[in-house]
Order: structure tokens, then sequence, then C-alpha cells
């Protein structure tokens, strides 16, 4: 389905350069941010953390089968990245294949295009992780 | 319920109508009788265009104006269902209770239907990085695997023993058998899940209906209680919980459950758990406490789940064998073990079943629902 530009514009953020918040009362971070700290709830204070891009590989399998919209990236690397600040994400991993990467391995993130709605329509940016070789 | 399958011959309101009329002949009550209905269904909307579900069914089966509503959590739609309703009765509000769970998915390309359930997941955080359903069962199924060394071939014979189940079932989606090497050579969708290891695309209906237990003993002559029914919530992303390899939702509503019912999983004879996938029916095994977490796919594959094994586990043939209509799938289960403990389940009947549970589970995990009845004849 066509993502709406107000969509695209108020994630880019944290799409294009990992922008998460931080807890200030228990020192969790999370991405994506969340305005409410979830152990702390009223008690916790949240700001926004600049998040460093480098992580390590928590799982990762390869989409054979993709959504609509990634028909042309099929099949890709996809994982769970524990990032350095202990936070997870989901991403494509680029530039690799499924033998190369192992749960451990030392990834980066990277910017690149997600989706694209139409050959008119709007391209979508984000990040996706990259194997530290 | 009906028969689940690819039905083109039927739509939404026709599948509900012919298990709610079969439901209501069962217990042999009217129309006139019901106070209420609650129906899960997750995603008639992108699925046939259809909101406001609760209303609908309330009109073409013939039972307005009582309140009617429906629910939504996912794949977990049925068993939400079934608990509000279950939670309606116990409180004294309604005493005759009508809880109907329904998906009519073939009306639309397999694309549409896949994009309507990965709503199931984080929509910007998950599935706009390109996730499926499949590849978020596939990162629990190889974290399980590295940490307590299940195997695909273990994954497989979860598949193998439901789809025997299921051919032993008339209502079910594949009744035909299948071997590890079925599961094995079939194509990849998300390694390690290959196209066997996954549960189908199903239109269907399932409706039971709930009263109070002396008013149930009165209506008909093998009433089953409901003993407990618990849910639990958790992050709607999968990255976010704190394992992959268990559904932390489920451990918490089993938990409460067992506690309400004052049984434990070793006084369970049958049981449908949420194999929406084969890795979900591993870890919904050891989650429920049928065996030691990282022992499902070993248990699995030495038979303890079959049945006439420990524990019968998804005798209708499961999601996998039986069928998955997302939001019929928690009332089914229900049904399922009405039947066996009914001793009415024909070519599948788990001897002296007298203790049954049901577990449904929405999207990745952030539903869970379980379930506990007994035969009280």
């Amino acid at each position: 389905m066509e993502e709406s530009l107000a969509i695209t514009w108020r994630r880019i953020p944290e799409r294009y350069r990992l922008l998460g918040t931080r807890c200030i009362t228990c020192n969790g971070n999370y991405f994506p941010p969340r305005k409410i700290c979830p152990k702390c709830r009223r008690k916790g204070k949240i700001e926004n953390v600049q998040f460093t891009g480098k992580g390590k590989i928590y799982s990762f399998t390869t989409i054979f089968a993709p959504p609509s919209g990634f028909e042309l990236e099929a099949p890709y690397v996809f994982a769970i990245v524990e990032l350095d600040e202990g936070v997870r994400v989901t991403a494509q991993l680029v530039d690799c294949r499924e033998e190369d990467v192992k749960i451990g391995s030392i990834v980066r993130m990277v910017f690149r295009r997600i989706a694209e709605d139409s050959d008119e329509g709007l391209l979508h940016y984000g990040f996706k992780f990259a194997l530290v070789r | 319920m009906t028969r689940f399958g690819e039905d083109w011959s039927r739509g939404f309101r026709d599948l509900i109508l012919e298990a709610g009329v079969r439901a209501l002949e069962d217990c042999g009550l009217s129309g006139s009788e019901i106070e209420a209905l609650y129906c899960g269904t997750m995603a008639s909307g992108a699925l046939v265009g259809q909101e406001h579900a609760g209303a609908l069914i309330a009109d073409f089966m013939g039972l307005t104006p009582i309140p009617s509503t429906r629910l939504e959590a996912a794949c977990a739609s049925g068993g939400v269902a079934l608990r509000q309703a279950y939670v309606t009765v116990a409180s004294g509000v309604h005493d005759i209770v009508v809880v109907g769970g329904v998906e009519k998915m073939t009306d639309v390309p397999t694309a549409e239907a896949s994009y309507a359930l990965g709503g199931a997941g984080d929509q910007e955080w998950e599935l706009f990085m390109g996730a499926t359903f499949p590849g978020l069962y596939a990162l629990m199924a190889r974290r399980h695997m590295l940490d307590y060394g299940t195997t695909q071939e273990q994954m497989a014979a979860v598949a193998v023993k439901n789809h025997a189940n299921a051919a032993k079932n008339k209502y079910a989606q594949f009744q035909n058998e299948i071997t590890i090497e079925t599961v094995m050579k079939s194509k990849s969708v998300a390694s390690p899940l290959k196209v066997f290891d996954c549960s189908p695309i199903t239109d269907g209906a399932a409706v039971v209906v709930l009263a109070p237990l002396e008013k149930a003993k009165k209506i008909c002559e093998q009433p089953i209680e409901i003993v407990a029914s618990e849910q639990a919530s958790d992050s709607i992303a999968l990255h976010d919980r704190e394992s992959l390899t268990k559904i932390k939702a489920t451990e918490i509503a089993a938990k409460k459950a067992f506690e309400r019912a004052k049984l434990a999983p070793k006084d369970i004879h049958v049981a449908e758990v949420h194999d929406c996938f084969t890795i979900a029916e591993i870890m919904a095994i050891e989650d429920l406490g049928f065996v030691k977490k990282g022992m499902g796919g070993k248990a699995t594959e030495d038979g303890l789940t079959r049945i006439g094994g420990q524990v019968a586990i998804n005798t209708s043939g499961g999601l996998k064998g039986c069928g998955h209509p997302v939001g019929a799938t928690g009332v089914k289960q229900a049904v399922e073990i009405t039947w066996q403990l009914r001793g009415k389940a024909e070519g599948r009947q788990v001897k002296g079943a007298e203790i049954g549970l049901a577990h449904n589970v929405g999207g990745s995990g952030a539903t869970a629902v379980v379930s506990i009845f007994r035969k009280v004849w």
C-alpha cells in the first residue's frame, strides 16, 4: 500500500538516522522513540538520543516470498540487529548472502532506499545494515 | 463450524451464518433466547471491504436487536471473543451468549491477504522494512535452533503430525498425509521455514454458545465447562521482546489459567495450540509447560504430542492442517476441544479425554489467550 507523504515526512529523523529516545530515570534506550518509558511510566523522563548504528546480528532469515513492493529485492537477508546501546531493530542486510551471516556478526547501519510506491510515486528511504568484514 | 478451506461459493456472511445455525441446532436453543453476540474477525475490512461486522452478523443471523460486538486481536481475535463472552457470562450481565469467529480470505489475491495479515505486526517498524509473518517466525526459529539445537526435521515433524490428524477431520482444509520429505523438499519461504512449515490462507467460521453452568446443564446433555480463560499482551514488534525463543504472553496467560483452574499441564489430555508455523507449535508446547523449554522439537519428533502420546496436540489438524481463517481459529479450537471432551471426534478421538486446553496467539506473540475446558456430566 502506498504511504502518504505525511507519514514519510514525520518519520525522517528516525528512519534516516536512527534517532531514538532514552529514559533518564532508568537509563533504558528505546527505538522507535517512545514518549512514555514502559518501565518507569510517569516517573520516567524521556530525552532524544542519537544511536551510533553499530551492532550485531541477533537473528536472521532470507525472505524468498516478499510482501508487495519488495518483489525486486527478493530474496533478501533480513535480520533483528542488537545495537551497541542495547536496543533491537528489524531491518534488511545489504550486500551479503545468508551464508556470510552468523548470529553475532558485527554490522553497521547504512542509509538506503527501502521501497518506492510507483514509477511516479514517493521513494522511501531508511536504514538497512551491512556486515563489517 | 463450517468446513475450512478455499470456498469460492460462500462469502463472509454465509460462512458465519452456517456455523451459527449449526451451533444453535446443536444446543437446541432458538434465536430469541440469545442475549448477546461476540465475533472475532481480524481483517474483514482489508479482505472483503466490510467493517462493522458485529451488526452485520446479528442482522443476517436474525438476532437484532441484541448487542453484537466484533473483537479484533489479529490471529487471536477468536480466542479474545471467546474470553470476552466468558467474562460477560461470568459477570452475570448476560446468560446466553453466542461467540463466533470468521474470516473470508480467498476473495483477494494472496499478496493482498498477506498485506492484511501483516497488520498483526508493527506496520511502521517491521512491515515497512520488508518483514513478512513467515519472516518473523523464521527469526524465532533460527534463534531456537541456535539456543536449543532444534532441527528443521523436528519442525517438519509438527507438520507431518498435524496433516495426519487433519486427514481424519472432515472439517479440515487438508485431508492428506505428508512425510518429512514433503516438508523438507518444499520451497523456502523465509529460511529456515518452507511452504509446509506455514499454515495456509483459509475461509471458514466457527461458533460456540456459552451459558452459566447450571443453565447449560439444563440446556444440553453434554455441557463443557470453561474453567479458566486468561489473556496477556506483549510488545507489538518482535524485536522488543525479552526473548525470541518463547512467547511470553503465552507463558503468562497459561500460568494464570492453570492457577485459576487449579490444574497443571500434566492434567491436560488434549490441546489445540497456535501452530501458525511449525516452530510456533514447538514454542507453544514449551511455553504452556507440556515439555521443558528447548525440548519441544524432540518431543514432537519422539511422538509425545501425537494422539495416544503424552498429550494430544492439535487433533483437529491445527492451523497447519485444518486451516487458519484467522478470526475463526480461536473459536474453532474451542469447538474441537468440545468434540473431544464429548467423545465425538470420530477417527481422531483421544480416549478418555476429560480436560482440554486451547491456546490462541495474535501476531508474533503480542496477544495470547489460554482457555481450559472440562467435561462436567
